[in-house]
């Protein structure tokens, strides 16, 4: 315990001189860095808009209001495609993360070489947001629902991935080892050992993921890529403040319900 | 481990009959409900990729593209002719930097009030709008209001991004205060240890260390996060990125995606490091 000595006998304190000095120092490290920050930012902000802003909050606040309800009849056909962009997006996921994340298991890797790549793979997809995918695919695939659906699948590779290989490595062995003890091949072991303590992990991180995706997908019209961000775009651009307010709803309902549906059938399976 | 099906419950004793052979027993035990859910899905794929139009045409067309965008990664173009490459990465750097430490400074008083265990009944209602109000957009429909009110920028983009922030942190640190052991606090507060006191010596040394973490995961996160707050002009990194693709300038694209993958890479390792370091 660091005692401090003074005239009335030692007294308690928090921390030992030198530490508490080495915090003080981190402290002091960390609101210079941030000072920095700030002051370069600072240099390439125009004030005046910035003094602006409430004025312009306040006006683009009461244009929104109310919602144009009617414009909701325009809009099924873009939250179906949003829909659809998260779960094909999702599906063709798994179906590319599955060997992956087998491939990038310590336990059940055929080599530290494939292993290494299965890895990069995992980290490049994680690393790149879906919506520079979406920049990338509009201008290969050309724009729409496709371009989207891509970008939503190969985004999420890498965090499917991940989780399943995370739960591969945490297996019982020796479900694994009772089967390679029958005299199992090593495929059978795989379908019977590691399959089905991991089935559970493959199916909540799939709905896990499309729950992330269907907020990702709703953003994904911005460069072009398919959804109800298209229309949002368009409404911004072309200030229909009633539509954007409407938009907003449409995707704050259904984020909501999204929502709702993962943790069911999460709390279903696990 | 189960059989498929069971023992005949009619007739005990002798004469029951278990099957010769063994199968997997199914995720989803019930039958109806797998069956049900495999149709479901079966029509709802079909139902989807039949409405998704895809313009077969344009994809063959743009197939070159890709190719010429694949082969811009051997070698990428690191020269950076026009100088913006590192203005755009740094820029993106400090905006991640203020945004979290912003974003943090101001959720700690939120995530305060957002934990049951502390605030009062008003106070954790409120707190807890405020997070659920801005964990529910994605931060790129946050810059875009953003940039809308402050003008194009990195301003804007700090906004953004501190206000996701906010969401994220106050959220978690709420939950940490409402998992904290109790008998701890209640020990300062025996001692007639003030409000600010208690805070500081009973709540604040339980949940710092995980705080430190997910402060530098959260860095992590606003960096990946400043290369898409700039495609809708929230400056940064993103800016730069979508006037390389505009451009057609595939290579430097390729060089910006590796620089934002290699930064990412290590602010993981080094968030890592430093969480496993603290705990």
């Amino acid at each position: 315990m660091p005692l401090i000595e003074t005239s009335d006998g030692p007294m308690w304190r928090r921390r030992a001189t030198k530490k508490q000095l080495l915090i003080w120092l981190g402290w002091l490290v960390g609101i210079a860095i941030a000072t920095y920050a700030w002051q370069l930012i600072s240099e390439k902000t125009i004030w005046f808009f910035v003094e602006d802003a409430p004025r312009q909050a306040a006006d683009i606040g009461t244009r929104m209001i109310p919602p144009k309800w009617s414009y909701m009849n325009e809009l099924w056909r873009p939250v179906w495609d949003t829909l659809n962009i998260a779960t094909l997006g999702t599906v063709i996921a798994l179906i590319i993360a599955i060997p992956v994340a087998f491939a990038a298991a310590k336990n059940t890797t055929p080599h530290p070489l494939v292993r290494a790549v299965a890895l990069f793979i995992i980290v490049s997809s994680r690393s790149v947001n879906s919506l520079v995918w979406g920049l990338i695919l509009v201008l290969i695939v050309g724009p729409g629902v496709l371009a989207g659906t891509i970008a939503i699948g190969l985004r999420s590779i890498g965090f499917c991935a991940k989780l399943l290989y995370e739960g591969i490595e945490e297996i019982d062995h020796t479900q694994v080892e009772a089967i390679e003890a029958t005299g199992a091949s090593r495929a059978q072991q795989m379908l019977y050992g590691i399959v089905p303590q991991v089935l559970p992990t493959f199916a909540g991180v799939g709905v896990f993921r499309w729950d992330i995706n269907i907020r990702e997908s709703t953003i994904l019209g911005l460069v072009g890529a398919g959804g109800i961000g298209l229309e949002l775009n368009g409404s911004i651009n072309t200030l229909a403040w009633t539509q954007v307010s409407m938009i907003l709803l449409v995707i704050l309902v259904t984020v909501i319900i999204s929502e709702w549906v993962s943790a069911r059938v999460r709390g279903a399976i696990i | 481990m189960s059989d498929t099906s069971a023992a005949n419950p009619g007739s005990s004793g002798v004469g029951i009959t278990y099957p010769a052979k063994w199968k997997k027993p199914p995720l989803i035990t019930n039958p109806t409900l797998r069956w049900g859910l495999i149709l479901g899905f079966a029509i709802y794929l079909a139902l989807a990729l039949g409405t998704m139009d895809v313009n077969w045409g344009r994809v063959w067309e743009g197939l070159p593209r890709g190719q010429r965008f694949i082969a811009a990664f051997f070698p990428p173009d690191f020269s950076d002719s026009r100088n913006v490459v590192w203005d755009g990465i740094l820029e993106s750097m400090w905006m991640a930097i203020i945004a979290t430490v912003a974003g943090i400074a101001l959720s700690v008083p939120v995530g305060l009030g957002a934990a049951s265990n502390l605030a009062p009944k008003w106070v954790y209602l409120a707190c807890r709008s405020i997070v659920a109000g801005s964990r529910t957009f994605p931060e790129v429909i946050l810059a875009i209001f953003a940039v809308k009110l402050f003008g194009f920028g990195p301003f804007a983009g700090f906004i953004a991004l501190s206000i996701g922030t906010i969401g994220f942190f106050a959220k978690l640190l709420a939950e940490d205060i409402e998992n904290m052991s109790a008998s701890q606090a209640e020990a300062i507060k025996a001692t007639g240890a003030s409000w600010f006191q208690w805070v500081n010596y009973a709540i604040q040394p339980q949940v710092m260390p995980r705080m430190i973490g997910l402060s530098v995961y959260r860095l992590d996160i606003n960096f990946r996060e400043s290369a898409v707050v700039g495609i809708v002009g929230g400056g940064g990194i993103g800016a730069t990125l979508n006037t390389a693709f505009d451009r057609y300038e595939f290579d430097t694209a390729a060089a910006i995606l590796l620089i934002i993958i290699g930064i990412v890479m290590v602010l993981e390792y080094a968030s890592g490091y430093l969480r496993k370091w603290v705990q």
